[in-house]
């Protein structure tokens, strides 16, 4: 399907406009609330792999799209090499597997492809994924799951610093240690850390929850533990089984924090005006 | 968002780091495309200095006035100044136009030897060292690595640069790596920005540290020379410099027989890092460490703060 078609389809070329929107009247089915339009019919017992040692960023990243269009719901990409931006803005149902590690900004911007990575990930791995899942086997740079907005991200190794920035919703779970300024900015969400984190924990966060198993440096502005309730540990028992992981002290040990909400100030008055009324 | 590397093999084992080098900074080329810098750690002889030093810019070369004749006096200035110093010349190599590779040996006060050098306008000595040798000029890996004949040099430990300029001009004088001034084989790259730079240059001038560009990456090697000066080992100085130096750094130091790393507190520039028994590869990205391992590997990212030294 090409983009000229696509746009056709979509109904940008008449009169009397039609598409998902605005654009066509449609009775939803419930398959269609879960897929776009021009994504590709796959069939997940199709597979295909091909290596990538020698081939381009932008080559791999049309390979991967050719074989969705042919109807392979499983890709396996051999040697990615840790090259950058490969796996990205994938909006389709896909079983994608990368037999080695990636560079920078791997899998970002994708909505629905459950990808596994048997090695590592550079920064800003699945950048503002919108759903799906990407299980990382080994260790993830800085800027994990930046601006998330939905499905689970698993990293079984370490991340860097500032994993879950700006996290909107989704789940991030880390098997190892997290750097510093993990959960800055966070405004929804969940993010489980099996292992210690660096300083400033969940700095300035606005809303969302993070677990943690592990020691903690130091908590941020504005980011305050609370109570652990039984429908937490029912919530982390059933998403750490999910992805074979474990608490290295059970679920019990786990310390839950949130937004102290201190720093909410939207429906209050600006300091200047304040100073008027009193 | 420059692009450094660092490669060390460990037990004394030497390879062609030339080679490996100039394929980590290829790789890394994307980081930065204005000038491209080594700092190769070779056996080096008993008793001999290795001196790179340059006397003119590639751009000066190719607009100043009258430049030819002066990069031939100036030339013939150190030479004359090596042998009033009691210096003893023992090999002269010309690496370019205007840069040039000497063996001498000497005895004397190697500070005010190297200081008497400099004094000449245009001259700016890249390195001294027994091991060290440190090239930079502008252009990408591969050129800089064909232009200076870098390919097949054998030795230790290595750092690189791929430069992105942000802070200062696009010339060699800007260029890393940089050179400890006055000690031997310490050399230093550098990815980020220094906001203390002109508190701690003003410091550091005062004490009587030289600077020869404005660049605020050579605060840095400047910084390390000052402690080392005082007494402190390498890595003391560099886990001093995580709350003395003011920015986003992330960098990397040689001495002729170690390598060390340092991370600022924010972790904001990037540094990936693979150990192996006989081996430590570090880059800003890891395509740069794969360019020399094709094979699938371990790496991780070192944490904010972080220092850590290995030796050759």
């Amino acid at each position: 399907m090409g983009s000229v078609s696509t746009s056709h389809e979509m109904g940008l070329h008449e009169e009397q406009l039609r598409g998902r929107t605005q654009q066509m009247f449609f009775s939803a089915t419930e398959e269609e609330n879960y897929t776009y339009p021009w994504s590709y019919e796959v069939d997940f017992n199709k597979a295909a792999d091909f290596d990538a040692a020698d081939m381009s960023i932008a080559e791999i990243n049309v390979k991967i799209r050719e074989l969705m269009q042919s109807g392979h719901g499983t890709i396996t990409v051999k040697n990615p090499r840790a090259k950058h931006s490969l796996g990205v803005g994938i909006l389709n149902r896909l079983n994608l597997n990368f037999e080695g590690s990636l560079g920078y900004f791997g899998c970002g911007l994708i909505d629905g492809p459950n990808v596994r990575i048997s090695g590592r990930v550079g920064w800003s791995c699945a950048e503002n994924m919108m759903a799906g899942t990407v299980v990382i086997e080994k260790n993830a740079g800085s800027l994990f799951g930046a601006a998330i907005r939905g499905g689970d991200l698993v990293c079984k190794g370490q991340a860097g610093a500032r994993v879950g920035i700006d996290q909107k919703g989704g789940t991030i779970i880390v098997g190892g240690s997290v750097g510093a300024f993990t959960g800055f900015m966070m405004q929804r969400g969940r993010m489980i850390i099996l292992g210690d984190t660096g300083d400033n924990l969940g700095d300035s966060m606005y809303d969302g929850t993070i677990y943690v198993a592990g020691k903690i440096a130091s908590l941020g502005v504005d980011c305050v533990e609370t109570e652990l309730t039984d429908l937490d540990k029912k919530y982390l028992k059933g998403k750490l089984e999910l992805y074979d992981m474990e608490a290295p002290n059970g679920i019990d040990s786990i310390v839950k924090l949130t937004s102290g909400k201190q720093l909410w100030n939207y429906d209050n008055l600006e300091p200047t005006e304040k100073k008027l009324v009193l | 968002m420059c692009g450094i590397a660092g490669l060390i093999w460990k037990g004394g084992v030497t390879s062609d780091i030339g080679s490996e080098m100039t394929q980590m900074l290829q790789a890394l080329k994307h980081r930065g495309p204005d000038s491209t810098g080594f700092a190769l750690y070779g056996k080096g002889e008993e008793g001999v200095y290795v001196l790179r030093f340059k006397v003119a810019e590639q751009e000066d070369m190719a607009t100043g006035f009258d430049i030819h004749k002066q990069v031939i006096a100036r030339k013939a200035e150190v030479d004359t100044r090596l042998e009033e110093m009691g210096a003893d010349v023992t090999g002269r190599e010309d690496a370019t136009e205007y840069a040039y590779r000497y063996h001498f040996k000497f005895s004397g006060d190697l500070k005010r030897l190297i200081d008497f050098i400099e004094d000449i306008e245009g001259v700016e000595i890249l390195s001294v060292g027994r091991g060290l040798e440190l090239i930079k000029d502008l252009g990408d890996a591969t050129v800089v690595s064909e232009q200076y004949g870098l390919n097949g040099f054998v030795g230790t430990h290595a750092i690189g640069h791929t430069r992105m300029a942000t802070e200062s001009d696009v010339d060699i004088r800007s260029a890393h790596p940089y050179w400890a001034y006055p000690f031997n084989d310490v050399s230093v790259v550098h990815n980020g920005q220094l906001t203390n730079y002109w508190t701690n240059r003003r410091d550091l001038e005062r004490r009587g540290h030289r600077f020869m560009s404005n660049c605020d990456s050579e605060l840095i090697a400047v910084y390390i020379a000052d402690r080392i000066d005082q007494g402190d080992e390498l890595e003391s100085a560099m886990r001093r410099s995580i709350d003395e130096l003011d920015g986003v750094f992330t960098y990397l130091v040689a001495t002729s027989d170690q390598l060390g790393m340092a991370k600022d507190v924010m972790a904001a520039k990037p540094m990936v890092l693979y150990e192996s028994d006989e081996f430590v590869g570090l880059a800003s990205e890891e395509v740069a460490i794969r360019s020399i391992f094709p094979r699938e590997i371990d790496t991780w990212d070192p944490y904010q703060g972080e220092v850590k030294v290995w030796a050759a």
